[in-house]
């Protein structure tokens, strides 16, 4: 019995004694989407973070950091698998990287129960916004709702007066019509709700033009998008019922894939390329000449994840095993990103600003995004004062 | 409204033509060789990929379209000689179990050559537009037009080849009585290689004609293999008149179910309900019909083997 509690003793004072010395190495677990129809979205979230931690010296807070990749394949199951061993065998200090809702859903519980810290770099789930927000889960892109929001404010100030809603049957996907419509007052001629990775959508246009409305609202991430655009630029709808998008649909993977039928198509973004900012600069910059490719908003998402982690482990002295330390720490602190100021909400959502973008012709003839105007500034989450935490 | 069910029609027609040009190696390869071949969709991806790395070297659809078809047909060769004679006769698990691994190692190995993104096939420009089937009322694409031109060609091509032709009475002897036919004389080996060629063939066709419309990516063949089997239980297993009508059964019912399931349950509940209750209840609709089948006509509606 005494043994037992001097083992007891001594394993609580090591435990102690290790959160009181700075760490000598912060491992990060990164899951996200590399294959399938959505693989894109997770690339360019984990090339986004990688160039961030090259760009820190293969440090995050002035400590060495190990990321350690794994692929969920967008699969519940496998990503419940991949966190367990994040989690049990390499026991990694932060995580990050969960493109879908549905997943980050799943996985969340043994996050949040392991008491692990987890920085998504994309998912933002409504729930974990509201009633089910989590001292551990923090948000560096935006709640799900919030680029709907935005091209529904702009639709409904363009006057547009009856619309087409489209997204799929999946939590993100009833998070993002419900968002839209937060903000656009006209009338919805039709609600559309397709399945999760479905990649023929020539049943759906048919609807679209059967309903005869002056504008269509898509929300469809990753390979669903691309698919999508291309098949509604070949049914030759797109200059009867223009396309509005968020800027997942609207993004450089899209438009790259897509090709000159995207351009025109407005999309919304809590960021874009030309943003006039040091830490955007050189993100675009070494992108470009690192991958060969633009980057996306979920790159620009991943390598501010990575910038979160270096500013909150360096306000806490380099103690990621005091909790409650770097907790505070990334609550309060000022973190350069590539979108310039944010702040987080009392949900551990971002509170910030939201743009126009307009898929155009450039100068040597490609397609790609340009600025066009602030829809929103200083703009919170709808569920934000459901949280008690 | 009509307009609207005429166009879901050809959407139907479509996706369903798409479905009987995989359904048919499937149910010539389960029928004849009495072999459940798990990888039909594996050919199916290869098709695909094969397709897209032919047009990036070539930049020319039809040709790149022609290749990939000659060298999956020639895979299926290679595969039939080397590992489906021996998986033949075997019990049925063994087949699942070995053709389940090829999935496996089709997917990997496709990653490692290609990578994990999904590839894009540029369409034939002239196809890329749409076409005007009534004025002013009904537009249809061009692309989708041709894939079923092709999608019926090749059904009456396979209907003559399986009915009119000596090649063809063997398979049918083949798939209704093995045994029998062998004792008669056919030589069953070569026919065997050639059904598995003839399968692979059509798997590339449908791959390559879908690539442009859809992406080509890894694990493409599991999404289609479920309604590909649907289509086979439904048809009767080794009849080429079943797997035409049950591909287009499940096409039109997958396609128009969704609009007017979804449209009838908004006259009952909700519209927003409905949105939501529509597609999931058409996506169970073709598994209730296979349901239906299964509980009358074991055999499938029209069975091979009498």
């Amino acid at each position: 019995m005494i043994r037992k509690t001097c083992l007891a003793l001594a394993c609580a004072s090591f435990g102690l004694a290790s959160g009181a010395y700075a760490a000598d190495s912060i491992k990060v677990g990164m899951m996200t989407t590399l294959s399938g129809p959505g693989a894109g979205l997770g690339i360019d979230i984990r090339d986004g973070f990688n160039l961030a931690v090259k760009h820190l010296g293969g440090k995050l807070g002035g400590v060495p950091a190990e990321v350690i990749v794994a692929d969920d394949a967008q699969n519940p199951e496998t990503a419940k698998q991949i966190t367990e061993r994040f989690i049990k065998r390499d026991k990694v200090d932060v995580a990050t990287g969960v493109v879908f809702s549905n997943i980050m859903l799943a996985v969340g519980p043994a996050f949040f129960g392991s008491e692990t810290f987890y920085i998504s770099a994309n998912a933002g789930p409504s729930q974990y916004a509201g009633a089910e927000c989590n001292p551990y889960f923090f948000n560096v892109a935006w709640q799900n709702d919030n680029l709907h929001e935005a091209m529904g404010k702009h639709v409904q100030d363009k006057a547009y007066r009856k619309v087409v809603l489209l997204a799929p049957n999946y939590p993100a996907g009833k998070d993002a019509l419900a968002g839209f419509k937060r903000f656009y007052k006209g009338e919805v001629a039709e609600e559309i709700y397709t399945k999760l990775g479905q990649l023929d959508y020539a049943a759906e246009i048919a609807q679209v033009r059967a309903a005869g409305a002056d504008a269509l609202y898509i929300f469809l991430p990753g390979g669903m998008g691309i698919n999508f655009v291309k098949q509604y630029a070949q049914s030759g709808m797109t200059k009867k019922t223009p396309l509005f998008a968020p800027g997942f649909s609207g993004d450089e993977d899209v438009v790259k894939a897509v090709g000159p039928a995207m351009e025109g198509v407005f999309n919304t973004s809590h960021w874009y390329r030309e943003m006039d900012n040091p830490a955007n600069q050189r993100f675009v910059a070494d992108f470009q000449k690192d991958f060969g490719r633009l980057p996306t908003l979920y790159a620009s998402q991943g390598y501010d994840a990575a910038l979160l982690i270096d500013a909150a482990v360096k306000a806490a002295g380099g103690k990621v095993a005091d909790k409650a330390a770097f907790r505070k720490a990334l609550e309060t602190v000022k973190a350069p990103s590539t979108r310039g100021d944010y702040r987080f909400g009392n949900n551990h959502y971002p509170v910030q600003a939201y743009y126009l973008r307009e898929v155009v012709k450039q100068a040597d003839g490609s397609v790609s995004n340009r600025y066009v105007g602030k829809v929103m500034d200083g703009h919170a989450d709808a569920y934000a004062k459901d949280c008690r935490m | 409204m009509l307009y609207l069910i005429l166009e879901q029609a050809l959407n139907g027609l479509q996706y369903g033509l798409m479905l009987f040009l995989l359904a048919a190696g499937l149910t010539l390869v389960f029928g004849i060789m009495d072999l459940i071949n798990l990888a039909h969709g594996s050919l199916y991806m290869i098709g695909a990929f094969l397709t897209a790395a032919f047009f990036q070297a070539l930049q020319s659809f039809f040709p790149a379209l022609l290749l990939a078809i000659l060298a999956t047909a020639a895979i299926g060769v290679i595969l039939e000689r080397l590992l489906y004679r021996r998986l033949q006769g075997m019990n049925h698990l063994s087949q699942v179990l070995a053709t389940f691994a090829l999935i496996l190692i089709a997917n990997e190995t496709i990653k490692i050559i290609f990578g994990a993104q999904p590839l894009m096939i540029g369409m034939p420009a002239s196809l890329s537009g749409a076409v005007e089937l009534v004025a002013d009322e009904l537009y249809y694409p061009a692309y989708r037009l041709l894939i079923i031109g092709v999608g019926l060609t090749v059904a009456l091509g396979l209907y003559l080849l399986v009915n009119r032709t000596r090649v063809g009475m063997w398979m049918r002897a083949g798939a209704s009585n093995p045994q029998m036919a062998a004792v008669m004389g056919v030589r069953i080996k070569p026919m065997f290689t050639f059904v598995f060629a003839l399968g692979a063939a059509l798997c590339a066709l449908a791959g390559a004609l879908l690539g442009p419309l859809l992406a080509v990516s890894v694990g493409m063949g599991e999404s289609i293999l479920i309604p590909a089997f649907e289509v086979i239980v439904i048809g009767g297993i080794g009849s080429m008149r079943g797997a035409l009508v049950g591909a287009l059964l499940v096409g039109m019912i997958d396609t128009v179910g969704r609009l007017v399931l979804t449209f009838g349950l908004k006259l009952v509940v909700a519209s927003g309900t409905a949105a939501t209750l529509g597609p999931t209840l058409a996506s169970m609709m073709v598994s209730l019909l296979m349901v239906g089948v299964l509980f009358f006509r074991p055999q499938g509606l029209f069975p091979a083997r009498g």
